[in-house]
């Protein structure tokens, strides 16, 4: 149980405060309601470079780190498909200076040129570090094309090409800045060895003159249901083969969401959980193999995925994966085995309070979703999942008609050899 | 009301008092050391098995990492799966950890569920079997594994290092995947019961224990758990250096270059340690370092770098390293020891030096978020042989060491021209 209080300002900041006498320390989480899925089809990872420039001075603190450093502080940020969240660590009794720096950033920018030339760069390097010069690590911008025709998950946070990255411009910059960066678009929290009292005059002090700016109404194209199913094959240099099968999900919202999460700890969480005691110890048919989610805001994706042994084809392991759907679609899960996974989410949850970030970043996205006491109530709606849920999820997602599978192939000594001569 | 001045930072103050939780301790009548942090607001408690690595055995190089990893995969009384159905079933969390002075297991639990969660951790550290099945598995997973991480150049890049460093010993070995098939059984059984004995463990409890539990833990590793008639012999060879300084592997189709530069260097245990901390802070140790500043965030050539240092029983390290543009490696390096150099010639302005003590003491202060972050603290001190003087020698250190200290330092302890140099990719 995380206990907050919560108020808004007149320009539509939302604030919300816990207090944790149990440290010294104080965050402050500024959540932005934006992300990757935001961005115009020809300016692709641009929401993640503007992350990096609201790092490049404001408009009255020509430097943000520094003054943040010099009072014990530190801080980071991160950008996904739906939200960019930035957040603060300092002594609570320099909790001042954060409110200093994050209001100055939402007032405006220093939109230095010199700034955007090097994080263009920076961004570049971490393209290739992430995606281009990794074994496999460019296979989301692959897999996601498949499984999304309309919407814009259909490219990654960093972007669909460099090219996007080269071609951004200071006009650019600002114009995304007063779209999207304003109180009304925003969620603060602030966490800590704090007072409400204390925060609701900071925030009148620091966020209450800045102007609320236009509301952004998101109007993105939903995707619409999947109907054929979708493959592809890549070869690139790469050790192993591998197998992705991506099914479209509902949304996080979506009431089914708890009852599909459960179902893929049930598939992969643990050395308990089916696919590791059943392909990589029983069959011995894969080196690791799991399942998971994207947790998206809009139509999600249930993700399969598996680097066969040596000597077992990407067919053989295709099958191994779906006989596992097929055993969750034929048989409803034991009742022992829907606890096990349910108690694992209890204990989570539980250790997850060990952090006070953790706590303001849940906080944060919880309020955007509508309620942060919603964070609350989560473990009761993993406790109220039945295997007949399960059952019946497995069989609205698990179809071949709803699949994008996704080959990687290693490629091969011999065709190396072959092309040379 | 006064008109609020966004261009004036607020008062700020300094970071007084720092209080570590210290331990209650007590040796079990096996000789086993068992430490305990009773605090927390959550019913759940972390508990570590920690053991001494044998002395290293060329031949036999991934014995001491096999061991561990194999620990969770059969006793004389459950299977793996058996083990693993277990633990998630209370919703725990078991997880086995080697690293190059010690392995460990750690079992985070709710405290509720203790008493059903500990009979499988004593059977794992007193009765584990190594089936061959499992086994045969293991080795074929880690080769697996190991091909994927030979493709990535940082990975590479730290494996030369740590071998130019230290050569053919623990600190130094760099597997191929062939060498996992020298594993036999009957040499992990043998290397099992000599280290996991009682006298070569330590305890180290974190969360929420009452006395009851305390008990409890006591009960279960003090009966029926024995010492060999050998001990366990924890001492390592002494380590070889390569004469080699400089190593480049070439990728042609590299889009970055991973680089590594550094060299072997005093660790925890040494009084110039806590000095050097604040030196490597001014230099790499933080998002506004001298090398963030200007490779990454003047010149763009990099997503990020950093420096670092690493202390280790019976060595430590000093390094820097990076993931680089192809195209400007060679500049990289050249900025890179610019920094260094600059460090021993210029004197660190009072300003920088300021902010990099705040920072410091912030970040510590910061790093005592809960009840597990006091335990490692302590884990910290405990296996290099200090007390919690040290804590109180580091914080005062960083409070008062002077610019004229650190150059002075810079020019004792660095030699840019006699670091080892990895580069993997382009250069």
């Amino acid at each position: 149980m995380v206990k907050f209080n919560r108020f808004t300002l007149d320009n539509g900041l939302r604030v919300i405060v816990h207090e944790d006498s149990t440290t010294p320390m104080a965050v402050l989480n500024i959540l932005y309601d934006v992300g990757a899925r935001d961005e115009d089809p020809e300016q692709t990872g641009f929401a993640h470079l503007f992350e990096h420039l609201m790092f490049g001075g404001s408009v009255n603190i020509p430097n943000y780190d520094a003054p943040l450093q010099r009072v014990g502080g530190e801080n980071n940020a991160f950008t996904s498909n739906d939200i960019t969240n930035y957040y603060i660590t300092l002594p609570s009794a320099n909790l001042e200076t954060a409110f200093w720096l994050e209001s100055d950033r939402m007032l405006s920018l220093a939109f230095s040129k010199k700034s955007l030339e090097v994080q263009r760069n920076v961004v570049i390097e971490e393209f290739k570090q992430r995606y281009l010069n990794q074994p496999y690590g460019d296979v989301w911008l692959k897999l996601r094309p498949m499984v999304y025709k309309q919407h814009p998950y259909r490219w990654a946070t960093i972007g669909k090409t460099i090219k996007h990255i080269e071609d951004a411009r200071i006009e650019d910059v600002k114009a995304f800045f007063k779209k999207h960066y304003n109180p009304q678009n925003a969620v603060m929290v602030v966490g800590g060895d704090v007072k409400t009292e204390d925060i609701k005059v900071l925030a009148e002090k620091w966020f209450g003159p800045i102007p609320k700016g236009e509301k952004y109404t998101r109007q993105l194209p939903q995707e619409a249901p999947q109907q054929e199913e979708r493959r592809d094959t890549v070869t690139a240099k790469v050790p192993l083969n591998d197998v992705y099968i991506a099914f479209q999900m509902e949304g996080r919202l979506h009431e089914s969401f708890h009852a599909v999460e459960l179902m893929s700890d049930i598939l992969s969480r643990g050395n308990s959980s089916r696919l590791y005691k059943s392909l990589v110890k029983d069959k011995q048919l894969f080196s690791e193999v799991h399942a998971y989610i994207t947790e998206s805001m809009d139509k999600g994706m249930f993700v399969m995925q598996g680097k066969p042994v040596a000597g077992v084809s990407t067919e053989q392991a295709e099958a191994a994966l779906w006989q596992e759907l097929e055993n969750l679609k034929n048989e409803e899960v034991p009742a022992d085995e829907l606890t096990k996974v349910k108690n694992k989410t209890e204990s989570t949850m539980v250790f997850s309070e060990m952090s006070l970030l953790d706590k303001a970043m849940n906080l944060a996205v919880y309020e955007l979703m509508g309620d942060a006491d919603d964070f609350n109530q989560e473990a009761a709606k993993y406790l109220a999942v039945t295997p007949a849920a399960i059952k019946q999820q497995a069989n609205l997602l698990f179809r071949k008609d709803n699949s994008s599978t996704l080959i990687y192939l290693a490629e091969k000594e011999e065709e190396v050899v072959e092309a040379i001569s | 009301m006064s008109v609020l001045n966004r261009k004036q930072a607020p008062q700020f103050n300094g970071v007084e008092n720092i209080t570590l939780i210290k331990p209650e301790h007590k040796k079990l009548a096996n000789g086993c050391n068992v430490y305990a942090f009773n605090s927390g607001g959550q019913d759940l408690v972390r508990i570590e098995w920690i053991f001494g690595n044998l002395r290293f055995n060329a031949d036999k190089p991934l014995l001491n990492a096999a061991v561990n990893t194999l620990l969770t995969d059969g006793t004389g009384n459950m299977t793996a799966a058996q083990i693993a159905d277990h633990i998630d079933f209370y919703g725990a969390f078991l997880q086995v950890d080697y690293s190059y002075d010690n392995s460990q297991v750690t079992l985070y639990t709710l405290t509720k569920h203790l008493a059903s969660t500990l009979p499988v951790i004593k059977d794992i550290i007193t009765n584990s079997v190594f089936p061959e099945k499992e086994l045969e598995t293991f080795v074929r997973n880690q080769q697996q594994k190991l091909q994927v991480s030979l493709q990535k150049n940082d990975f590479v890049a730290r494996r030369i290092f740590n071998k130019a460093l230290n050569g053919e010993t623990i600190y130094g070995l760099a597997a191929e995947p062939e060498d996992f098939k020298s594993l036999k059984r009957e040499d992990l059984l043998a290397h099992f019961k000599q280290m996991y004995q009682p006298a070569n463990s330590t305890m180290v409890i974190a969360g929420k224990v009452d006395q009851e539990a305390l008990d409890l833990l006591s009960d279960t590793f003090e009966n029926g758990w024995d010492n060999e008639a050998t001990p366990a012999d924890t001492m390592q060879p002494p380590l070889i250096p390569s004469s080699e300084r400089f190593f480049y592997t070439e990728k042609p189709a590299a889009l970055q270059s991973a680089i590594r530069i550094g060299t072997p260097f005093i660790n925890r245990t040494h009084v110039d340690f806590p000095a050097m901390q604040v030196l490597n802070t001014v230099l790499g140790g933080y998002f506004g370092s001298r090398l963030m500043a200007n490779i990454r965030e003047d010149k763009g050539y990099t997503y990020g770098i950093g420096s670092g240092m690493t202390s280790f029983k019976q060595t430590g390290s000093f390094f820097i390293a990076s993931e680089v543009g192809a195209d400007v490696c060679r500049s990289a390096v050249t900025e890179i020891e610019k920094e260094v150099n600059l460090l021993k010639t210029e004197l660190i302005a009072e300003d920088e030096l300021s902010l990099v003590r705040n920072f410091m003491l912030g970040s510590l202060l910061g790093s005592l978020e809960n009840v597990f972050s006091h335990a490692d603290k302590f884990k910290n001190l405990f296996f290099a042989g200090l007390d919690y003087d040290y804590y109180e020698r580091y914080t005062s250190t960083v409070k008062n060491i002077t610019a004229e200290d650190l150059q002075a330092l810079a020019n004792k302890y660095w030699d840019f021209e006699n670091f080892y140099k990895v580069i993997v990719g382009k250069y």
